[in-house]
Order: C-alpha cells, then sequence, then structure tokens
C-alpha cells in the first residue's frame, strides 16, 4: 500500500526556462525506507519541498497517506515530520524551547510558558528522546552554542516528536562526523522498528541507501533509475575483475549510471 | 490559541534576551520626549498654549507603540534567511495563526515599551490621572496592532534584512514628519495634507491623543478628525493589511 504517491510532477522555478523537476512518478510503500539520489542540482530538494507543502508544484498529482496535496495540505502536514537540507532551528533559543514550540505547533501539547510547567508526559518524552540521542545535559543551553551533529540530532528529534507516518529527511547527515552519523541512524533504525515510520531519504552518502528498499536516482530532473539497491547495483554495476574478491557497492553502480545517463 | 501564545512567546523572549535592541527601543521614545518636548516648548508650547513635553508625550506613546511593532514584522524575512519559517510553515497551523501569533508577540514587546515610556513621562513632569492611564489603554493596543498589520504587509515581499530595514526606513520616516508625532500640525499645503491623510500612523496618534485629551482644554487644538473617523480607519486599515500581509507572506514563501 503506498503511503506516497507522486503522479508526473513538475516544478518550473520563476524565470526558468528548465524544468527543475521534470514530470516524474513514482510511490513509496509504508514503512520502507526509500532513497531519492542524485547529484546536486537533479531535483532532490525541490521533490522534498513539494512533497512538505512548502513549495507549489508547476503541474501533477501528490498523495500522501491518502491527502491530496491540493486540496488537504493540513492534514498532510500532520502526517509528517521533516528535517531540512538547511538546519531550520531558532538558534536563539534553548534546545527545549525549539522542541517544545514544535510540540505545540503540531497541537500534541497545551502551551505553557515553562518547561517546568509543561504536562509530565511531555517532560518524560522529551527527556527519553534528548537521551537516546544524548543530548540530555545540553537541553537547557541555547542553539547556537551547539555543534553540528548535536543540531542535526535536535532537528530529529523535534521532527520525530508528533510520531510522522512519513519522515522526510533531506541530506540529514551532511557534515556529521562518522560518530554521529551512526548514532543517527541507530536510533532512526530503531524509530523504524518501534513506529514503522517511512522514511524519505535524500543524501550523498551512498553507504546510507544501501540500506534501503528502494532507491530512485534522478538527473536533471527526471527519473532515470529505480529498484532495490541489489538490483541496481546488478543492471549498473560495471564489470571489473576485483568484483570475485568483493561484491559492487551501490556507489559503484550509481557512479556508473551517472556516467552512461 | 495554544499556537498563537507559542509563537507570541518566542518573540517576547528573543526581545528579552536581546539587551541592545532593547536598550535602544526604550531609549528613543524617551529621548524624543525630554528632547523636543522641552525645545518645542517655546514655539509649539506658547502657540497652542498647553505643554508641549505632554503633547509630544502622547504623540511618541502612540508612534513608539506603532513602530515597535511594525519594525519586529522584520523577524518574519530573519526566520526567512535562518530557514526557521519552513519549520513553522510545515506545521499544521493556517498562515493566519501564524501571522496573528507574531503580531501578538511584537504587541506584547511594544506594550512593555509603552509602559517603560509613560513611567519616563511622569518622571519629566508630564500629568496624568488613573482615568486618563485607564482610557490609554485601548488607542495603545490599537497602536499595536495597526502597527504589526503594517509591518506585516508592507516586509511579507522583502527578500533579506537589509532591504527590509531600507523599505522600513522609507515608509517609516515620513509617518513621524507628517503625522504631528511631536506636535500636532495645522496649515500644511494641500498636496502634503492629502498625503498625511493617507499615512496609517495619523490615526493611532490621534486616537490616542484623542483619549488622553478627552473632556479636556486643547482638545480641538491636539485633535482634527476624531474618534468617530479613527476608530473605523484603523479598524479596517488593520483588517485589511492582516489578510494582505499574510496572503503575501504565504505567497513568498511557496512561489519561488
Amino acid at each position: 500500500m503506498p503511503i506516497v504517491e507522486v503522479d508526473g510532477l513538475v516544478k518550473r522555478y520563476r524565470g526558468s526556462t528548465n524544468n527543475a523537476v521534470d514530470d516524474i512518478s513514482f510511490t513509496v510503500a509504508e514503512g520502507t525506507l526509500f532513497c531519492l539520489l542524485g547529484p546536486n542540482g537533479a531535483g532532490k530538494t525541490t521533490t522534498v519541498s513539494i512533497l512538505t507543502t512548502t513549495l507549489t508544484p508547476t503541474a501533477g498529482r501528490v498523495r500522501i497517506a491518502g491527502h491530496d496535496l491540493a486540496t488537504s495540505q493540513s492534514a498532510i502536514r500532520r502526517t509528517l515530520g521533516i528535517v531540512f537540507q538547511q538546519p531550520s532551528l531558532d538558534l536563539n533559543l534553548t534546545a527545549e524551547e525549539n522542541i517544545r514550540i514544535h510540540a505545540v505547533l503540531y497541537g500534541l501539547y497545551p502551551w505553557r510558558p515553562t518547561f517546568s510547567l509543561m504536562p509530565r508526559h511531555y517532560r518524560e518524552q522529551i527527556d527519553q528522546l534528548a537521551s537516546v540521542l544524548g543530548i540530555a545535559h545540553n537541553l537547557r543551553r541555547k542553539v547556537h552554542t551547539f555543534s553540528g551533529g548535536m543540531r542535526r540530532k535536535l532537528e530529529i528529534v523535534r521532527a520525530l516528536m508528533h510520531r510522522p507516518a512519513v519522515l522526510f529527511l533531506d541530506e540529514p547527515t551532511a557534515g556529521l562526523d562518522p560518530e554521529s552519523r551512526r548514532s543517527l541512524w541507530d536510533y532512526l533504525r530503531q524509530t523504524r522498528r518501534e513506529f514503522g515510520t517511512t522514511v524519505f531519504l535524500t543524501t550523498h552518502y551512498l553507504a546510507e541507501a544501501e540500506s534501503a528498499d528502494t532507491v530512485c536516482v534522478i538527473l536533471d530532473g527526471r527519473i532515470v533509475e529505480r529498484g532495490a539497491p541489489a538490483e541496481i547495483k546488478a543492471r549498473h554495476a560495471p564489470f571489473e575483475p576485483r568484483w570475485q574478491l568483493v561484491a559492487p557497492t551501490l556507489e559503484d553502480a550509481y557512479l556508473h549510471l551517472l556516467d552512461t545517463a | 490559541m495554544n499556537a498563537l501564545l507559542a509563537i507570541a512567546q518566542r518573540d517576547l523572549v528573543k526581545l528579552l534576551r536581546d539587551r541592545a535592541r532593547l536598550s535602544v527601543n526604550i531609549a528613543f521614545p524617551i529621548m524624543l520626549i525630554a528632547g523636543l518636548g522641552t525645545v518645542l516648548q517655546s514655539s509649539v508650547g506658547q502657540v497652542t498654549g498647553l505643554d508641549a513635553v505632554t503633547v509630544a508625550f502622547t504623540g511618541v506613546l502612540a508612534a513608539t507603540l506603532f513602530q515597535s511593532t511594525a519594525a519586529g514584522m522584520i523577524s518574519i524575512v530573519e526566520d526567512r534567511e535562518n530557514d526557521f519559517s519552513r519549520e513553522l510553515f510545515v506545521t499544521p497551523v493556517s498562515r493566519m495563526t501564524l501571522v496573528s501569533g507574531k503580531v501578538l508577540g511584537e504587541t506584547v514587546v511594544a506594550l512593555f515599551q509603552g509602559g517603560c515610556v509613560i513611567a519616563f513621562a511622569l518622571i519629566f513632569g508630564v500629568r496624568m490621572s488613573g482615568g486618563q492611564f485607564v482610557a490609554l489603554l485601548g488607542p495603545m493596543l490599537a497602536c499595536c496592532l495597526l502597527g504589526g498589520a503594517f509591518g506585516l504587509a508592507a516586509l511579507a515581499l522583502v527578500p533579506n534584512q537589509r532591504t527590509a530595514m531600507s523599505v522600513f526606513q522609507f515608509l517609516i520616516i515620513p509617518q513621524y514628519v507628517l503625522t504631528g508625532v511631536v506636535a500636532p500640525l495645522h496649515g500644511l499645503p494641500r498636496y502634503l495634507d492629502i498625503l498625511a491623510w493617507a499615512m496609517p500612523l495619523r490615526y493611532a496618534v490621534e486616537l490616542t491623543r484623542s483619549a488622553f485629551y478627552a473632556g479636556r482644554s486643547g482638545y480641538s487644538t491636539v485633535i482634527t478628525a476624531g474618534p468617530p473617523v479613527d476608530i473605523p480607519v484603523v479598524t479596517g486599515l488593520f483588517v485589511a493589511l492582516l489578510m494582505v500581509g499574510a496572503m503575501l507572506f504565504d505567497y513568498r514563501e511557496r512561489t519561488r
């Protein structure tokens, strides 16, 4: 059962003569990890922006969790969690204040002026999420004092507060050190196991896409390949003698695909 | 209502943590009242027979509230530059709630400044009864709301903070000059008079002055139109500017 359905999606920016997204169609099955790959400027972030209701498409039809993007944007927003490519935190607020605004705006908890006045369940949920990601001791610090890795973790905690059906991650690990990347993915795997969250990922780290259920490759706004990582490797990994010793990676297949597309 | 309060609280918290902005916002109107009001006593005071510091206080109070909420709306441009507006836009909260929360937050900030202006005016010798203070509360709120809606509509399409500051100065400084903030204006040339009537701040200043001088000598000297004109104009402008601002805010974000 697809939770995301995209049909004939087109986006042309004002003043541009080319389509940034050019008539793409795909579906994402519920509970799966879907990965959209492509070089810079291929149309990944434009696609994510449209699916997350922050950008109006030029043409095409999108349905998310059964809701039509053209008519039910508010209903769609309730089902989504998003970590944008550029951090979208208020740097002048503390980590907890950033999360609290999010929780109140999603209607999870009533507004209260301070953390201590928030309902007990909120405080417990915050403590639990923060300790899993290792930022429990920094919740009262202003975000501008956080490292890049901590900001990313905080954004993921925030995006998961309302238990979204679909979590959009637009290059979530860009700029993170390997340890932070690993801890983020451990947490995401745990979340998917626990809540069956569908994850829609864009990334330049192809190792992260190896565990995807479906990979879509977009180039110049058009989808040029789709399938399970194993299928894409089988179709596009160039023949090399070393495959007798080690299996080809998705990166090998992806780079060859871009060279030949 | 919860969403509205959460957004409003964010603006208030940010102001209280920004001591430089807080100090400047309070110091500027005090300098206007104490400095210009005293200077004008020998001219305006003698011509009108009124205390020039008090006249300046009523105008500066209205202008401070209007300008503070209007300037506070620059934060929507700041949020856009910092990508925080995207976080707000993906929440299931209506655009009208988002902008109303902004206006409400900046209103609370401005009212805090207004309270400081009143306190310093009393120190500088402005005489005000309890009844006059109570009568000022409604117009003070109206000044804030109108300023917020004006700032939103003026800045919703602006791409960055630098441009926002330029646009804001271009729109505010003429209003300070042409709406009689420091002293009521009479006998303007026809074209300037028409321009002055087109300025939203004029109605905010008049509404505040009419509440302060109601039933007192000098009312007819400082008031030209009065509440029967000011109230519907301020209400109509607030509703129209808020709706236009919300629409432009949404349009700017979603149609790149």
